[in-house]
């Protein structure tokens, strides 16, 4: 997919800084500071309420911010708001669609407002990437629920923008449109743009993105790339499977216990500390037989949990 | 500063789209209910009433009625377009879009003068089939017509900003559109009113865009058409500013 690009080199492609918004006795955002870079995969995680889509409307100009500022590509959403928004494309979360027109024209629509007349090359690529060409007729009435979120990813790239903003994409779609929304995703970003993903499906976070900000009550809790975030945390987990449920177990091993159930035990340990080769031969020089094993690492969700100390919802966690 | 043609040109085209894939709804039906008033209007009141000396009361009566149609098909146009945009949603992909509060009023208010003028027009030539209408003045009714579609394309615009549900727009149709149009010359001259409803008829601006307009055809005003001109064209230039000032504050449209 060709893209026309007026990226300004070394600028951040996204620049916040001291933002903040008060909804009446609700601050919604408590000075954010953030810079996403251009060329990255930047996800935005928080769970519903922590000003995501807040901080997306305000660098989008939904919303004004009542200090702060932002800047797209180096130029201010205020002061140089044409030039910033025409390197922006929005995809917004709700399903929101202009009943009058057909698919081909809420785009070529979209395109023409932000001052651009599409190409029909670009706008037929844009339509077979997205699985939309037999559609490109049909009233947008006519549409499924799925079928309406690609028309909304196809007009917020009709103007070929740098950037490109997803604002919770595949909330309450089926597993099947949300592999080939990431497909879509990754292959913009791999052609070089930025994308911005909030969501709070942490599997999609954390299986896109390149660098995540887990923002919860209005503020940045964290801002790392996903493998340090997931680095943060030194705790790991050994699962073992005893050969007798009713074995006991060494007193070298008894402080790292954490659950048993049987034969099934669950230790957990300080990787930079202890190792488990090390907890699996104290077991073994107890005489303690162990039939099967499992180690596991944190996982974003348990980052979240950490610092946010709120776990989300669990029909949330996919 | 820049003008984003592209941009406004496309909203523009979309805003008459819009309208134009309903036109049974909104240009034919309103030509009909205006050639209903005329048909009934006309057959009570053409040998028992004359307001101007050698014109006729249905040759009184169309121009009054295109107005009509024209205020209230305009006002109807920017003002349904914006609150259903709003209820939807969609209103999104008109604010994301790098275009200014101009080209975003602009665009609004020409393709509500737009309806208006289309309504009006459709209104003339179905009256040609019951009266024959001369035309005194084409710059004067072309110009009354655009001034006054843009007037209520503006108050549209408002309309449509300030309202969160469509029962609200309803209500300024309602209560303010229709009541104010009825109420403006369109069926009789304020001349022939009590003075003290007359001094009211006066500051109803929709009297002036039905005067002038109409003196455009027949060639008799009740106030002369340069002061209907002056006060038409003050009362967009307030509206405009006030559509204006709402659309760059963001109110009601940006949070």
């Amino acid at each position: 997919m060709n893209r026309a690009s007026s990226s300004n080199n070394g600028q951040p492609a996204i620049s916040i800084q001291g933002i903040r918004k008060r909804y009446g006795r609700l601050e919604a955002l408590k000075g954010i500071d953030l810079d996403i870079r251009q060329g990255e995969f930047f996800g935005l995680l928080g769970p519903n309420g922590a000003g995501k889509s807040t901080l997306i409307s305000t660098i989008a100009g939904l919303v004004r911010p009542d200090s702060g500022s932002v800047a797209v590509l180096g130029h201010d959403t205020v002061r140089d708001y044409r030039t910033a928004r025409r390197n922006i494309g929005v995809v917004p979360q709700e399903l929101v669609y202009d009943p009058f027109f057909s698919v081909e024209e809420v785009i070529r629509n979209q395109a023409g407002y932000f001052g651009v007349r599409p190409e029909q090359a670009w706008l037929d690529e844009l339509l077979k990437a997205l699985e939309l060409d037999d559609k490109r007729d049909s009233n947008m009435r006519q549409l499924s629920g799925g079928m309406k979120r690609r028309v909304l990813i196809a007009q917020a790239l009709a103007h070929r923008p740098p950037i490109a903003i997803l604002d919770e994409p595949t909330a309450g779609v089926d597993v099947e449109l949300r592999q080939s929304l990431w497909t879509f995703a990754q292959r913009l970003n791999r052609e070089g743009m930025t994308v911005v993903l909030t969501t709070h499906y942490l599997e999609e976070a954390e299986e896109l993105c390149d660098r995540i900000a887990i923002i919860h009550h209005g503020e940045v809790q964290a801002l790392d790339t996903k493998d340090a975030l997931l680095n943060r945390d030194t705790r790991r987990s050994l699962e073992v499977v005893l050969e007798d449920p009713d074995a006991e177990l060494p007193e070298s091993v008894a402080p790292f216990l954490v659950e048993r159930d049987g034969a099934n035990v669950r230790l957990q340990f300080n990787k930079d500390e202890h190792s488990p080769v090390a907890l699996l031969n104290r077991l073994q020089e107890a005489g303690v037989v162990v039939t099967d094993l499992q180690t596991r690492s944190p996982s974003l969700e348990d980052i979240f949990l950490d610092l946010t100390g709120e776990q989300l919802a669990p029909e949330e966690v996919k | 500063m820049t003008f984003n043609t592209i941009g406004f040109y496309t909203l523009l085209k979309k805003e008459v789209m819009r309208f134009w894939k309903v036109g049974v709804q909104t240009v034919f039906s309103p030509m009909i209910t205006t050639l209903l008033y005329l048909l009934i209007f006309s057959y009570v009141l053409e040998d028992r009433v004359n307001v101007y000396p050698g014109v006729g009361y249905t040759e009184f009566l169309v121009p009054g009625l295109m107005m009509m149609s024209i205020i209230q098909n305009a006002f109807a146009n920017s003002s349904s377009s914006l609150i259903q945009s709003k209820v939807t949603g969609n209103v999104i992909f008109i604010l994301l879009p790098p275009l200014s509060t101009l080209e975003f009023y602009l665009a609004f208010v020409l393709a509500a003068a737009i309806r208006g003028v289309l309504v009006g027009i459709s209104v003339y030539i179905v009256a040609l089939f019951f009266v024959d209408l001369s035309l005194n003045h084409l710059g004067a009714i072309l110009l009354f017509a655009f001034l006054a579609s843009s007037v209520m394309g503006a108050f549209g615009v408002i309309a449509g900003i300030w309202a969160e549900k469509f029962d609200q727009i309803a209500a300024f149709t309602n209560f303010f559109v229709v009541p104010l149009s009825f109420l403006s010359g369109v069926f009789y001259s304020i001349n022939d009113l009590p003075a003290f409803w007359r001094g009211v008829s006066h500051l109803n601006p929709f009297f002036y865009m039905i005067d002038g307009f109409r003196a455009g055809f027949i060639g008799h005003s009740d106030v002369s058409m340069a002061f209907s001109f002056s006060f038409v064209l003050g009362f967009l230039a307030i509206l405009s500013l006030l559509a204006l000032w709402l659309l760059h504050t963001g109110y009601k449209m940006r949070s």
